[in-house]
């Protein structure tokens, strides 16, 4: 571990990563006591290694995972998941896209003119919040790590996406009673790590990649801040913790957007109506269009 | 030895005794993107793979991203 200038054994590597864990969930004040958090569970490493480290900690966790209909990788998803759940006598809610509005990602993707990436991260946010609402949860934990913030930063700043910036940060507070606040415990760590600590604690996670993902901008942006990170080690640390520190203070100066609930679905939005229900409305449409009306 | 390999799935066989480095290097891949594990154990860059053994190369990198945001994890 050369950003760390250190070589652990397995058993100090899995103490060291669960340590890194505590750290950010302590530093950042992401948990309160009694929090009730679900857990938003891919079945890939991160998810997984986030959900076993909490688990160790005896925190009060349920797992949801969202069925995307993404044919055998989405099958595979949620087998790993509910295998891993099932183990460790966890709780697991599955949502079912399909189920629930109709359509699984690669049509909603397309019948609303979004990239599959774009319909994902959207959804996936929006179900997140609702099922933490609905069920009373007080946080909403994901998986990302560090490559995943330094990368989606460098994308930000390369097109200076100064919204997006202001929202980037390991817990985004509750602005809102309706919006369920969110955490995101592995920023400290990096996807090696997480990789790492799936494989010696034995988690059977899902090594394939979503298709969707092939060709993705933010696998670019990984790319060179891996070579970036061969050349210096540390690199990718001090980019996203420095922007932490430094720079995100200054954009968020300003305050949150004001929030209010969708007129449609009650979930906060900072328009009329919420850019799920507008994409889910657009994609419903075209669908109905296309389909040949009875004599 | 034995190499599996990801993305796509396949078995490569490569002669002799080498370092994990020289293997990840060989092949064209990023260090800091997989890792190298024979059995259930994780091989560091100086370890050594023996001609008889097997060892999988595993890809870490993953997720895609829309909206200025990752691919919720």
């Amino acid at each position: 571990m050369r950003r760390h200038r250190a070589a652990y054994c397995a058993p100090h590597f899995l103490e060291f990563f669960e340590a890194q864990v505590h750290r950010a969930l302590t530093t950042q004040r992401m948990l309160r006591p009694e929090e009730r958090i679900l857990v938003a569970v891919s079945g890939g490493k991160d998810s997984l290694a986030l959900w076993e480290v909490l688990l160790r900690r005896g925190d009060d966790t349920t797992g949801l995972h969202i069925n995307l209909g993404i044919g055998d990788y989405s099958r595979e998803s949620r087998a790993r998941t509910e295998e891993f759940a099932r183990a460790r006598g966890a709780r697991l809610f599955v949502a079912d896209l399909r189920e629930e509005y109709g359509m699984d990602i690669g049509t909603l993707a397309e019948a609303s003119g979004r990239s599959p990436c774009s319909a994902c991260g959207l959804s996936k946010r929006y179900l997140f919040n609702k099922m933490a609402r609905d069920g009373g949860f007080t946080a909403v934990a994901t998986g990302h790590n560090l490559d995943d913030e330094a990368a989606v930063l460098l994308g930000n700043l390369l097109h200076w996406n100064m919204d997006q910036l202001a929202r980037q940060a390991p817990v985004l507070e509750q602005t809102h009673p309706h919006l369920v606040r969110r955490v995101k415990p592995l920023y400290r760590t990096s996807e090696r790590e997480s990789a790492a600590y799936a494989i010696l604690r034995g988690i059977d996670y899902v090594i394939e990649e979503c298709p969707h993902s092939r060709g993705a901008r933010s696998l670019l942006h990984k790319g060179v801040l891996n070579s970036l990170e061969a050349a210096s080690a540390g690199t990718k640390q001090a980019f996203y913790w420095g922007f932490l520190d430094r720079l995100a203070p200054v954009i968020r100066a300003g305050g949150p957007p004001a929030l209010h609930p969708c007129r449609q679905c009650d979930q906060p939005t900072t328009e009329e109506v919420c850019a799920f229900c507008r994409m889910t409305a657009r994609a419903a449409a075209r669908l109905n269009a296309r389909t040949p009306s009875l004599p | 030895m034995k190499v599996r390999l990801h993305h796509p799935r396949r078995v490569l066989e490569i002669p002799g005794r080498q370092r994990v480095s020289r293997i990840l290097a060989d092949l064209g891949l990023d260090p800091e993107a997989f890792l190298v594990i024979r059995g259930d154990a994780l091989l560091t860059s100086d370890s050594e793979v023996g001609d008889e053994d097997e060892i999988e190369i595993r890809p870490v990198i993953s997720g895609g991203w829309a909206d200025g945001a990752p691919c919720a994890a």
